[in-house]
């Protein structure tokens, strides 16, 4: 046996048990994913909402005070974690309140309020919907940090079994011009093809999903980082100040941060003693106005008991990391169309996972092992698995 | 049965389209606008390949 083969009887090898390992999970997060690519589509055809005032253009917000006010109204004994602009819907904002100050934001309350009167809209709860239960599944199977960073494991041999059947398709194709489709020979030599060419052609896309997915699934980790790594120096002469009883005013605290970051618009405000701020500080983040900017956030620290600025930094590199990787696994920076392509591309990969399972179970049946198959070429045509 | 072909020769055709990929990718997070459509052929490009090479040789 020659180094080559035996080099690439291992990476079939690698191949086959990469991808055996993670292909359930592969398939049930294309299967949920597909849905979670048109999620706001779906939101809007399976629930009603109420719609913000219909308002000319130019029509200045409401004062974030007022509309704070209005909120708890909505939500007695509450308090306020976050103030979240939607990113669609510029006529809303949603407030994002929990029963203490340090409860657990993931269960909190959202009142969604309109941005121009400073009214209630409604609190729809997100839960029990469709594409909550999708999301829950495709990010943690509902087993939190321990569930999500599993998946991210998944994602890792995904990529793993995409580099090593990168390697593996040399030898497949030694003999096959690009693109070979056998439609005349039987089922598993067409499914083999089927495999290559899908893989193939989805390589720089899958790796890119794959990646930046499990990137993603560290976003607990780097907020952890970054709350003990810039805002904790950020806010660290603060540190043994007392908790401020009266909040300054939250319009101010905006007002401060956009004329502080010019250019930039509000993505979201951190109440004081949330995650993302200090005990003394609302935290406004504003992004930029490009499709790239837009996800790139820039936290401005207003000292909430005086409202003046104390500082303003540009995220640390694995913040920003995180940020731009998730348009490039969400697919939703392109429009409508890239939505629809996204949806196709993912549909290619049920394929491919689909039949690599299938090639892997004929050839164990044939007792030809998928490595020596890959190592000789030729054993492709062998009779005993074209029968 | 066709010569074995040179790694070269197997890999110039998945070079090339994991390149335009990786334009597509990117592009629509530069800009909008032609931007986007760049994105949306560049990926769009593989999924059309797949079909156009299944077609063509489905069986009658």
């Amino acid at each position: 046996m020659t180094a080559t083969t035996k080099s690439l009887r291992r990476w079939g090898a690698v191949h086959k048990w990469t991808s055996l390992i993670c292909t359930l999970f592969m398939l049930l997060l294309c299967i949920t994913g597909l849905p979670l690519i048109f999620h706001d589509e779906i939101d809007d055809l399976l629930h009603s909402s109420v719609k913000p005032a219909e308002v000319p253009a130019g029509t200045p917000p409401a004062n974030l005070d007022h509309l704070l006010t209005n909120a708890l109204a909505h939500a007695p004994g509450k308090v306020p974690h976050f103030l979240i602009w939607d990113r669609d819907e510029p006529g809303a904002i949603w407030v994002s309140v929990g029963p203490t100050i340090d409860a657990d934001p993931t269960n909190n309350l959202l009142i969604r309020m309109d941005t121009h009167t400073g009214a209630y809209l409604d609190s729809p709860d997100v839960t029990g919907r469709f594409t909550y239960i999708m999301l829950k599944l495709h990010t943690d199977m509902f087993a939190g940090l321990p569930g999500k960073l599993f998946l991210g494991l998944m994602g890792i041999l995904f990529c793993v079994a995409i580099i090593s059947g990168i390697v593996v398709y040399a030898p497949s194709m030694r003999k096959l011009r690009f693109g070979a489709y056998r439609a005349q020979r039987t089922r598993v030599v067409r499914w083999l093809d089927v495999h290559n060419l899908a893989g193939i052609l989805l390589v720089a896309w899958t790796l890119v999903v794959g990646f930046t997915g499990v990137i993603n699934t560290w976003a607990d980790l780097v907020l952890k980082m970054w709350q003990f790594g810039q805002l904790a120096e950020m806010t660290a002469q603060y540190k043994d100040r007392p908790v401020p009883t009266k909040l300054t005013s939250l319009n101010g605290a905006v007002e401060v941060a956009r004329h502080a970051a010019p250019g930039m618009t509000p993505s979201f405000v951190a109440f004081p003693g949330t995650l993302f701020s200090s005990k003394s500080h609302y935290a406004v983040f504003l992004h930029g106005d490009t499709p790239l900017t837009s996800r790139l956030l820039k936290p401005a620290l207003i000292d909430a008991e005086t409202g003046t600025l104390t500082d303003s930094r540009d995220m640390p590199w694995y913040v920003s990391t995180l940020y731009v990787s998730q348009p490039l696994h969400f697919g939703d920076y392109g429009g409508m169309p890239l939505k629809i392509v996204w949806a196709l591309l993912d549909i290619l990969t049920v394929f491919i996972l689909v039949t690599g399972v299938y090639l892997w179970l004929r050839r164990r049946k044939a007792g030809v092992s998928v490595e020596r198959a890959i190592a000789n070429a030729a054993s492709i045509d062998n009779p005993a698995l074209t029968s | 049965m066709v010569a074995h072909r040179s790694l070269t020769r197997i890999f110039a055709a998945p070079l090339v389209i994991a390149i335009v990929s990786t334009v597509g990718l990117i592009s629509a997070l530069v800009g909008d606008g032609w931007w986007d459509a760049v994105s949306w052929v560049a990926l769009g490009l593989p999924v059309l390949l797949y079909l156009l090479f299944l077609w063509r040789r489905r069986p009658n």
